[in-house]
């Protein structure tokens, strides 16, 4: 029989650490292992990204947990022969803490993974969402109980406003003053409604809390009810999450079933239940006054605050909203406590939150970080860097009411005022980030075009304004824009902010202003010199035939859908631009470089 | 389903829920008992995740090996879908990402059945709030 592989040393397979010889270290460590005659005994895995990438390249062994920083391909005989043979770890290699001066030889104490800490996301990806039992295993309604029976709804609130949670949906309100405010107005029947109308293009944060965690939020909106003086709950989402619909039910059910939601909960006199009401997708109606109209079967339109849901919301009683990241942190600080909570995050901003990195980025997906960490720590180092070792530009934050960050922000602390000042916003939590060949005038563009779709219409500056905002940028993309144009541009920009009425119409100009801050030169190559740096606007470029290359092979005329490439075999072609629709199938089947972008 | 009517029946139902878990795998040959759990949210399934664990439950069943296949959220490494995360008897969970029919069976036949690791490990990165 076969030996049994009993150590494992683990490369790092992730862009960051290939680009420092990763491979060529696999291949090192391979070869002593065959040296030494221990390649039964010992195998070398590549894996995915330690997200250590700064450190890089790593080399773990298991399964003692030794973790190699800044390997290089020389180091691989040490390692081979100090660890794997001797048992002995090679000292010179071990991460060194740099606030202990310390060397750390367990990965689990570099202090490192502090960089994502999992406080909404706990059990998402961890727990089985369709079966309560396995939530209950993990102090599930735990929190529930301990308020119901121990504390008054005061108390409840207090330990929130100390907690410091702020609105994770994007406006970032204090939430426990929220809670306060609702419980303060007096009526007979309050609402609690979790906002799960999530529509920032690339954000799917809290689909995924509710496919892989639903009862963290249902046993946080009952915990608000008793906070509030609330005895039904509503969940507002949007019917293209099905999943995350089907998973809801069965929790809604199971959580019946147990008592933990209906009459008389822990035998405390506490009625809550809960149902779920669907939107149709429209983005005003994650504007809480909107999502209120529409629960209430009229149209999806926002109304002038105040009178704040709080006071007025709900068939006209308090109703207090949140969203569903905020109603995932609700059960842990009541189960750890205020002085937990707080003691995660910045000054201002406090716990963790969760983002959907998306666009240009090696590992896209979902990462929580607490408040304060940089940009530069997300994109470079969880996220693994950009694409295919392409050039950051900007990263998008905040969705359609966001604004690009640049380079000159990476190292800005991650929370709600800091992003504002850099002209962005915390938004729902999506990151888009952009590399070198995106047009930035076109990331504006597309982002109008999605809050002229998305505008309810109701107030003339966000109906008309938008849509001409949108109107002046396609122009730019043509070509056709002047230095005038960009005044125009700015202008408009700041009226629609100033005079729209909600926040939709509010936010709509900031991609525009926010990409004319940074990226002024971009905007002003498009008008003067009729180019686009990107060679993303298509009326802006041509695709020439570069004659020393060309070696008339006829794959670039053979492929084009217009037939507007002309020349005989072996001859030097050419492409007709009046007949040239920029498809760019010349380009990409062109093996000799000789079709260039101009 | 009985009714949890306190704190203290909550406590004593989590209680029994943690033992019950723990009598799962020590009953059924704790020598060899694997766990199994498939990120199933939207980005999985539309990777193909369900049929990796349907495919996992049928192969673990004929080959004879004693492992409980669940569903669970998103892990959160939506590049790398679909993603298990596989417990062998004993030891820390390893996440595998790119799990297609293929990887599956190689996991199944190297790492589950002698422990011997494969490549599209998933390192964790980031730290868990449970004590």
């Amino acid at each position: 029989m076969a030996k049994q592989i009993k150590i494992h040393l683990l490369v790092c397979g992730g862009t960051g650490c290939r680009v420092s010889q990763s491979e060529a270290i696999k291949a090192e460590l391979e070869r002593e292992l065959i040296a030494n005659e221990l390649e039964n005994e010992a195998k070398v895995v590549t894996t995915g990204c330690f997200g250590f990438c700064e450190k890089g390249p790593i080399v773990k062994v298991h399964p003692d947990n030794t973790f190699y920083v800044k390997v290089k391909p020389q180091d691989a005989a040490e390692i081979v022969r100090e660890h794997v043979i001797k048992g002995r770890k090679v000292e010179r290699l071990l991460y060194t803490n740099p606030e202990k001066k310390e060397q750390v030889a367990d990965s689990k104490h570099t202090g490192f993974y502090r960089k994502q800490i999992r406080i909404a996301l706990r059990n998402c990806g961890f727990i089985d969402p369709e079966n309560i039992d396995e939530y209950l295993a993990r102090n599930g309604y735990e929190a529930l109980g301990k308020v119901l029976s121990q504390m008054t709804p005061e108390e409840v609130i207090k330990e929130i406003k100390d907690s410091g949670l702020r609105g994770r949906g994007g406006g970032g309100f204090p939430t426990g003053l929220k809670w306060e405010i609702t419980r303060k107005s007096i009526a007979d029947q309050k609402y609690v409604v979790c906002n799960a109308d999530e529509g920032d293009p690339g954000a799917f944060m809290d689909r995924s809390i509710l496919e892989g965690d639903p009862h963290a939020v249902i046993e946080a909106m009952a915990i608000c009810g008793y906070a509030i003086g609330a005895t039904r709950g509503l969940i507002y989402i949007r019917a293209e999450y099905p999943l995350a619909i089907h998973r809801l039910k069965i929790a809604i059910d199971q959580a019946r079933s147990y008592g933990l939601l209906g009459n008389n909960i822990f035998e405390s006199d506490f009625d809550f239940d809960i149902e779920l009401r669907y939107g149709a997708g429209a983005f005003v109606c994650g504007e809480e006054t909107a999502l209120i109209h529409s629960m209430e079967g009229h149209r999806g339109e926002p109304t002038f605050k105040p009178p704040f849901p709080s006071v007025e919301g709900y068939k006209g009683k308090p109703t207090n909203v949140n969203n569903v990241e905020t109603f995932a942190n609700i059960p842990i600080i009541i189960n750890k406590g205020a002085k937990w909570f707080s003691s995660i995050g910045t000054e201002k901003a406090k716990g963790t939150k969760v983002f959907a990195l998306a666009g240009k980025i090696n590992n896209v997906g979902l990462i929580e970080v607490p408040m304060g960490t940089t940009l530069r720590e997300v994109i470079f180092e969880i996220g693994g860097g950009i694409k295919d070792g392409k050039k950051f530009k900007a990263v998008q934050t905040g969705g359609p009411s966001g604004g690009c960050l640049t380079e000159k922000h990476l190292d800005t602390p991650i929370e709600y005022d800091t992003l504002i000042e850099a002209g962005s916003m915390m938004g729902s939590g999506g990151m888009i980030v952009m590399d070198e060949d995106d047009c930035m005038v076109s990331v504006a563009k597309f982002y109008l075009d999605f809050t002229v779709e998305e505008s309810c219409g109701k107030c003339s500056p966000c109906r008309i304004g938008n849509k001409r905002l949108y109107e002046m940028l396609d122009s730019i993309t043509k070509g056709e824009g002047t230095m005038e144009t960009l005044d125009k541009l700015r202008n408009l920009s700041h009226v629609i902010k100033e005079t729209s009425l909600c926040g939709l119409g509010q936010t709509a100009p900031n991609p525009v202003l926010s990409t004319l801050d940074n990226f002024w030169d971009e905007y002003v190559e498009h008008v003067v010199n009729k180019k686009c740096p990107a060679g993303v606007c298509k009326s802006l470029m041509r695709y020439v035939v570069i004659p020393e290359n060309c070696v008339g092979c006829t794959a670039c005329a053979r492929n084009c859908p217009v037939h507007c490439i002309s020349g005989e075999r072996k001859q030097v072609h050419e492409i007709d631009q009046s007949v040239c629709i920029k498809c760019g199938a010349c380009y990409e089947k062109c093996k000799f470089n000789a079709i260039a972008i101009v | 389903m009985t009714k949890i009517k306190s704190l203290a029946d909550l406590r004593k139902k989590k209680e029994e829920l943690e033992q019950k878990l723990k009598l799962r795998e020590t009953s059924m040959n704790p020598e060899n008992f694997v766990q199994i759990k498939v990120g199933m949210a939207t980005s999985g399934i539309a990777s193909g995740a369900k049929e990796v664990m349907d495919y996992l439950i049928e192969e673990l069943e004929k080959r004879g090996i004693d492992a409980v296949v669940t569903q669970t959220g998103d892990m959160g490494y939506c590049f790398a879908e679909p993603t298990i995360e596989v417990t062998r008897p004993n030891e820390e969970p390893i996440v595998f990402g790119y799990v297609s029919i293929k990887k599956a069976d190689e996991i199944i036949e190297k790492y589950i059945k002698n422990g011997e690791l494969v490549e599209g490990i998933i390192p964790v990165n980031y730290e868990s709030i449970d004590e």
